[in-house]
């Protein structure tokens, strides 16, 4: 069961990021006049690139030859196959999923409350979190569970950037794969069952809330 | 206490200009919905940057392109009644009232307390905007507004969300409010009663263009452009040829006209208003011609006839004349020529 508690973990912890990320990059964007179409897109495409070419970039950024994997070198941290990297690269994969959800609900929300908060002599960091936030809470929380629904399948990226060991970077999804490439199919099938089980509710929590009752 | 704008703007369809002076009143601005009024609330209160020029209120400069000043909307002490009231909706009355307020707890408490009951809030602090009517909403928004102290209040279309028999009600309400008020006042309406009535002198604004600001009377009786002239609910308006003899010719309707004034090159249009027709007997007065129904309209208390006259040029709707009587007075004319004079007084001269 170590592979459950490893998804379990890494999907925890690369949705709080992500939660936060995802938050300041849509107020980013949205306030944003110039140059909107260009960051939305930078921050969209982790989305829609392939997962290895992700993964691909991330080894880039936090390798041991880039500026950043040699700083954390000198303190003994080697980033690139550990239990950190399943965290770095699941929360890159799911952080558009958040981004974009916020970014949509806050686009859809009343722009006339942010300028009422302004004439009112609100401060902008008030304004963001007394108006928008609850403005925006139904996407939030959507935005949030894809999220972690991503960050629980997410395969690609990890494979490359944490690579398959057993115990300590393999996560259900890889754990799935590695027992189908043994031919163990009876594993592979109780893999399965369990990112069911994990992901379906999660799809129903968002139908349930997404549609129903008041607010937006 | 007093404002200054001198703003210039560029939009997609027209640019904005504005220009007016503002002191302890209440001043409103009439137009056509999409002429840009709207947007002009928008620049003073700092929502939306002007292109050029300056604002000053009180002796500060809230924006000046040349000094490279534009403060922030929050320090410019403005409040805005925006058209949906922009009531935060998942704060009750209280928290919104409150939410532009300083000072400690107990007193935004007793500072709400107070403005809840002088908008006849009492009882509904706890209650979400949604819960609410129309005009309680508008209240609470009014109360919120005033909480935050602001030096000047913008009120865009305030009673456009409303139904006609609220819109009365809280008309009433809202010009004591006002009259209280300590500082200048700008509204913006599409309704020219309603901003006849709420205030004292009257501008409009035409294809984003401010046209002098006048007393409201002023205005209404004596228009000077086709747009003021239409916006203060004339219905008929045609350009003019000027004759030689001082007469006028109405281009749309193929008549001829004598007004009071002394008519000058300047003068490019002539309106007439709906009710200002009178049937008469025969050619005996100036200003009398002939027309015939060509549409008959019952309304709620009068009959609107669309009458073309004898010499009209134009084929289409233009060169139909609007003419307004009480049911009574059409049911005399029933049966005769009609014969249509205009008093040398209601011709009314625009450039």
């Amino acid at each position: 069961m170590t592979a459950f508690w490893i998804s379990v973990k890494t999907a925890l912890c690369a949705t709080g990021i992500v939660f936060f990320a995802g938050l300041y990059a849509a107020r980013f964007v949205y306030g944003l006049k110039r140059f909107r179409g260009i960051i939305d897109g930078l921050f969209t495409l982790p989305m829609v690139l392939p997962p290895t070419v992700v993964g691909f970039f991330i080894l880039l950024a936090v390798g041991k030859n880039s500026p950043f994997g040699r700083f954390l070198l000198q303190f003994q941290i080697q980033l690139v196959f550990s239990w950190g990297a399943t965290v770095i690269a699941s929360a890159v994969v799911s952080f558009p999923m958040m981004y974009r959800t916020v970014l949509g609900s806050m686009e859809q929300m009343d722009r006339n409350l942010i300028y009422a908060g302004r004439t009112l002599g609100m401060s902008e960091r008030r304004i963001f979190w007394t108006v928008m936030i609850p403005s925006c809470r139904k996407g939030i929380l959507a935005g949030t569970v894809l999220a972690m629904a991503r960050a629980i399948g997410e395969f690609g990226a990890t494979m490359m950037v944490a690579g398959n060991i057993p115990g300590r970077t393999q996560t259900l999804s890889t754990a799935v794969y590695t027992a189908m490439q043994a031919g163990d199919r009876t594993s592979a099938f109780r893999w399965v069952l369990v990112i069911l089980a994990l992901s379906l509710p999660m799809m129903f929590f968002i139908n349930y809330f997404g549609n129903g009752k008041k607010g937006g | 206490m007093e404002l200054i704008v001198d703003i210039q703007k560029k939009l997609h369809h027209f640019s904005l200009q504005i220009q007016f002076e503002a002191g302890q009143e209440i001043i409103g601005l009439l137009g056509a919905s999409g002429c840009g009024k709207s947007m002009t609330l928008k620049c003073i209160a700092g929502i939306e940057k002007p292109d050029q020029g300056r604002i000053i209120l009180n002796g500060d400069t809230l924006f000046d392109s040349g000094k490279n000043i534009n403060l922030p909307v929050q320090k410019r002490g403005i409040g805005y009644l925006f058209q949906n009231y922009a009531l935060f909706p998942h704060m009750t009355v209280e928290q919104n009232i409150t939410s532009g307020m300083q000072g400690k707890r107990h007193e935004k408490k007793a500072e709400a307390d107070r403005l809840m009951e002088r908008f006849y809030l009492q009882g509904l602090e706890r209650q979400y905007p949604t819960q609410l009517s129309g005009g309680q909403q508008q209240r609470v928004a009014l109360a919120r507004i005033l909480a935050a102290k602001p030096r000047i209040l913008l009120l865009d279309e305030p009673f456009s969300a409303l139904d006609t028999w609220l819109r009365w009600q809280l008309e009433q309400e809202m010009k004591k409010t006002l009259e209280a008020f300590p500082g200048a006042t700008l509204l913006v309406s599409h309704n020219r009663n309603e901003v006849y009535r709420l205030c004292s002198r009257v501008g409009v604004l035409a294809n984003g263009k401010l046209q002098a600001i006048q007393e409201k009377w002023t205005l209404f009786q004596e228009p000077q452009t086709p747009e003021a002239c239409l916006l203060t609910g004339c219905k008929n308006i045609s350009p003019v040829k000027i004759l030689p003899d001082g007469q006028i010719e109405a281009c749309y309707w193929g008549i001829r006209l004598k007004p009071e004034k002394p008519v000058d090159s300047s003068t490019h249009y002539v309106g007439i208003r709906a009710h200002y027709f009178i049937p008469v007997e025969d050619f005996s007065l100036p200003n009398t011609f002939e027309v015939q129904a060509e549409q008959i309209i019952e309304d709620t208390f009068s009959i609107i006839i669309m009458a073309r006259t004898k010499g009209s040029l134009e084929k289409g709707r233009k060169g139909l004349i609007r003419w307004e009587l009480s049911k009574e007075k059409w049911k005399e004319l029933q049966g005769k020529r009609l014969l249509l004079h205009i008093a040398e007084k209601d011709v009314l001269l625009l450039s």
